[in-house]
């Protein structure tokens, strides 16, 4: 069934997943401070993840309710096709991310001390 | 093309579309959102090996096009199309290579698959921290194309015998 390259495949691919697997691990794993909302590539809101809220996100393309409770954040609606944003697990580590591929919006837990101090940012 | 070999392409179009619709009955996860098995990909995988490649390319862009007009929307078409026809341009290069057999080729066509949505889904969102999920695609594009292509493998003696 497997040949020798498929082998010398599948090595190499497992290779590629755990060197990226270290890249990504050393590059994100603080407790992140903020979560930082973007649609469409630009900044909708920074919010605390300190402070427990519920942020309504109306897009052009559709709403996403994203929660922050106990220092997590998480999809807890939206009204997209697909549904795949209320399947990601809570964040809360620096550079993890939820994204609602369809409505283009990215949730993103930042390290950034400056939104400690602050509820909400609004551009 | 013969009326005999248009309707076994309409068929394998046919079948891929059910493996489409079948999958989402099948809980897949690893925790990541949107991993799916692929089922589809069995269909593609084995018309590379009994078909002509334009016409594995054609059952491809058929079953796109024809699930995301009945089910889908325009800008899911674009992301299939992203992820299908990357997957299908590397199988096809791959099966042409001498030393690869049918589970190498569809585990390469799971990992591009994915790799080729992740690209679309970076541009899309202009955020390259979407890139992170980089490593757990590959690992299940490896996991879901090496399943399919030892479904494939079995399945592949039967089709020949047939004379597609």
């Amino acid at each position: 069934m497997f040949r020798k390259k498929d082998l010398i495949l599948i090595a190499v691919l497992l290779a590629a997943a755990a060197v990226s697997a270290l890249l990504a691990a050393s590059a994100h794993r603080g407790a992140g401070a903020s979560v930082r909302i973007t649609v469409d590539g630009k900044l909708y809101g920074v919010y605390c993840l300190t402070q427990e809220c519920e942020i309504v996100v109306d897009g052009a393309r559709g709403h996403n309710t994203l929660v922050i409770a106990e220092g997590c954040a998480y999809m807890a609606e939206a009204d997209c096709p697909d549904g795949y944003c209320m399947d990601y697990r809570p964040i809360a580590r620096d550079g993890e991310t939820i994204v609602c591929l369809p409505h283009r919006l990215v949730a993103e837990v930042t390290g950034d001390a400056k939104a400690r101090k602050l509820d909400v940012v609004v551009p | 093309m013969t009326a005999r070999r248009a309707a076994h392409c309409a068929m394998l179009t046919a079948l891929a579309m059910i493996f489409g619709y079948v999958e989402a009955l099948i809980p897949f996860g690893f925790g990541i959102p949107g991993i799916k098995l692929g089922l589809a990909n069995l269909v593609i995988v084995l018309a590379l090996y009994l078909l002509p490649v334009y016409q594995a390319a054609a059952i491809q862009v058929m079953r796109i096009a024809l699930t995301s007009f009945l089910f889908g929307s325009l800008s899911m078409m674009l992301y299939s199309l992203a992820g299908g026809m990357l997957s299908l341009l590397v199988m096809g290069l791959m099966r042409k290579t001498k030393g690869f057999s049918i589970v190498g080729v569809s585990i390469a066509g799971g990992v591009s698959h994915n790799l080729g949505q992740l690209t679309v889904a970076v541009l899309v969102v202009q955020n390259l921290k979407v890139a992170f999920y980089f490593p757990a695609l590959i690992t299940a594009g490896l996991v879901t194309g090496g399943l399919i292509g030892m479904v494939a493998y079995r399945v592949k003696p039967v089709l020949d015998q047939m004379e597609l």
